[in-house]
């Protein structure tokens, strides 16, 4: 049986409000994505792509509309208070890491997401035979490196890292915000590839914002196009099966 | 060599300002003007204290107390108020001057025959200036541990994150606004905890003692990195406490070549200048490695 996982209900949101600069982004969008559900969302710049997956990580705030994972309302709990349920890796290898504490130290932030944290010690020591096995399977040679400052890695390497510090610990939803756009062809490729696998394994709900037709039809189970703030196409099953990049591009007209 | 042994002191002492303004400057990474107001705040309530016959422990505690309420205050008009950091810790700054003339009741109060921490019998029987050595060495040490212990908990790795990468700080749950607000309350602590052990240990409280407090902080900050380089965070707080002293043993040899004290400011300035632009020239003329050398002996 399928179990509902994430209910975007009419969301609308508009940004400036009360400046000559107001716009709305999102236009009475409705989303529902099933547990499990491995959805590549794509649009054009100012689709709104963005907009949607900082609505749902809450560093947004609807202007009216429920967001709602697993049956809990999130819609008024802060992008901290979200963290708990949803993890995040983002376009910029920057943004996804802290570039003075080291790989080890980075990833045993990560295992926190979301807890409470106090006075406990961290615990460095305990954790670093499962971040080294958790790390050997990965490319790039993470694993020798665990001491190294997240700072002094390549920008592959930073992805790869921010991408197991989103999944080291299981999330209810992962968002994935174009996050091998500023790496090389090659890279970037290995990093879809381990996504893939990660999500299939541990049965992840996830998001995966793209500008590759191509990895949008060959990764997920799902793909929506997003045009003007509104979905304007949801294929699943045998309809992406049949789905082609000419097809696609047609929903990019304005 | 009493010259020495009082720079040492003073820099021990000093060292602790530096200590918590590390906590904002390297691992919030914004300067925290609040330093100013702090220092003579913590003065001016651990001498009218002491004029009103407390312990000095508990005096001492109470300045390290009033350092926490100027960081809290800060804190809060930075988080919740939205008010720019350096800005939030000028506004703090100057509220707090009128502050410390309420309690001091006039600009310098004077400690006459009170009992403060320097008071003890042993410390008394010490070779001159060896008491605020060794009160200093005491303060640091108990400071450095429990410093390196906090950083090394959840919240303390949380405090870190949070001037390392805040969006992923926050994507990670961490409330960034009560891990800075925390920073900044324990920096101030110990900055106003400096100011009840100098006030102790010059004999009097002025509110105008804090003007140029931050140059001397940073200073430290500064020179520590400067000698020592690439190290851990922990050793980089022991760092923080040596460059203190080397900083002193700067203004010594600068009052050695005829400079009056009427002129540390100024000194101060350019010394920190000359530090912060120390990469620069580093890479223009390899400064760095005549520094180094100069600093290996002493």
């Amino acid at each position: 049986m399928s179990q509902v996982a994430l209910e975007l209900k009419n969301i609308n949101t508009t940004v400036n409000i009360g400046t000559p600069e107001e716009k709305r982004i999102l236009k009475d969008l409705n989303l529902t994505l099933e547990k499990g559900d491995f959805v590549t969302l794509l649009g054009t710049n100012g689709a709104g792509k963005s907009t949607l997956l900082n609505v749902i990580n809450g560093s947004l705030n609807t202007t009216s509309g429920q967001v709602v994972l697993n049956n809990h309302d999130l819609t008024k709990l802060s992008e901290v208070k979200r963290a708990k349920y949803i993890a995040q890796v983002f376009q910029d290898p920057k943004m996804g890491t802290a570039p003075r504490m080291t790989v080890a130290e980075n990833l045993l932030l990560a295992t926190k997401r979301g807890q409470k944290r106090g006075l406990r010690l961290r615990g460095l020591k305990k954790h670093l035979a499962e971040f080294k096995e958790e790390t050997a399977q990965l490319p790039n040679g993470l694993s020798d490196r665990l001491n190294t400052f997240a700072g002094s890695l390549s920008g592959g390497q930073r992805q790869t890292l921010s991408f197991l510090m989103a999944t080291i610990q299981k999330p209810e939803l992962l968002l994935l915000d174009e996050h091998t756009a500023a790496l090389d062809p090659n890279t970037s490729h290995q990093l879809l590839e381990l996504t893939n696998e990660v999500v299939e394994k541990e049965n992840l709900t996830c998001i995966m914002i793209t500008h590759q037709m191509k990895d949008a039809l060959k990764y997920g189970n799902r793909t929506v196009i997003l045009n003007d703030g509104k979905v304007v196409l949801d294929a699943k099953g045998a309809e992406r099966e049949k789905l082609t990049e000419e097809d696609v591009l047609k929903y990019f007209a304005n | 060599m009493s010259l020495v042994t009082s720079a040492i002191g003073q820099g021990l002492l000093w060292g602790i300002l530096a200590l918590g303004l590390f906590l904002t400057f390297r691992i919030l990474n914004f300067p925290d003007m609040t330093v100013e107001g702090t220092f003579p705040f913590g003065a001016a309530v651990c001498v009218s204290a002491l004029v009103h016959g407390v312990n000095p422990i508990v005096a001492t505690a109470l300045s390290f107390g009033a350092g926490l309420l100027t960081g809290l205050m800060t804190g809060l008009l930075y988080t919740k108020g939205r008010i720019p950091i350096l800005l939030a810790g000028i506004l703090v700054m100057t509220g707090i001057y009128s502050i410390n003339l309420r309690i001091l009741g006039r600009a310098n109060v004077g400690l006459m025959h009170q009992k403060t921490l320097f008071s003890p019998e042993f410390l008394k029987n010490l070779p001159d200036g060896f008491d605020s050595v060794c009160v200093g060495i005491i303060f640091t040490i108990v400071i450095v541990i429990l410093l390196a212990v906090f950083l090394n908990t959840d919240i303390g790795q949380a405090f870190i994150a949070t001037g390392d990468n805040e969006k992923m700080a926050r994507s990670l749950g961490i409330h960034t606004d009560n891990t800075k607000i925390l920073g900044l309350m324990i920096s101030n602590g110990l900055i106003g905890l400096a100011g009840g052990l100098i006030s102790q240990n010059n004999g009097y409280a002025d509110v105008n003692m804090g003007v140029g407090t931050i140059v001397i902080g940073l200073a430290a900050i500064i020179i520590g990195e400067v000698a020592y380089g690439e190290l851990s965070l922990t050793a980089r707080l022991v760092a923080v406490v040596v460059g203190s002293i080397l900083y002193r043993f700067v203004l010594l040899i600068v009052l050695k070549l005829g400079f009056s004290t009427n002129d540390y400011k100024l000194l101060s300035a350019i010394i920190l200048a000359f530090c912060l632009m120390l990469p620069l020239l580093q890479k223009k003329f390899h400064v760095n490695k005549v520094l180094k050398k100069g600093v290996e002996r002493p």
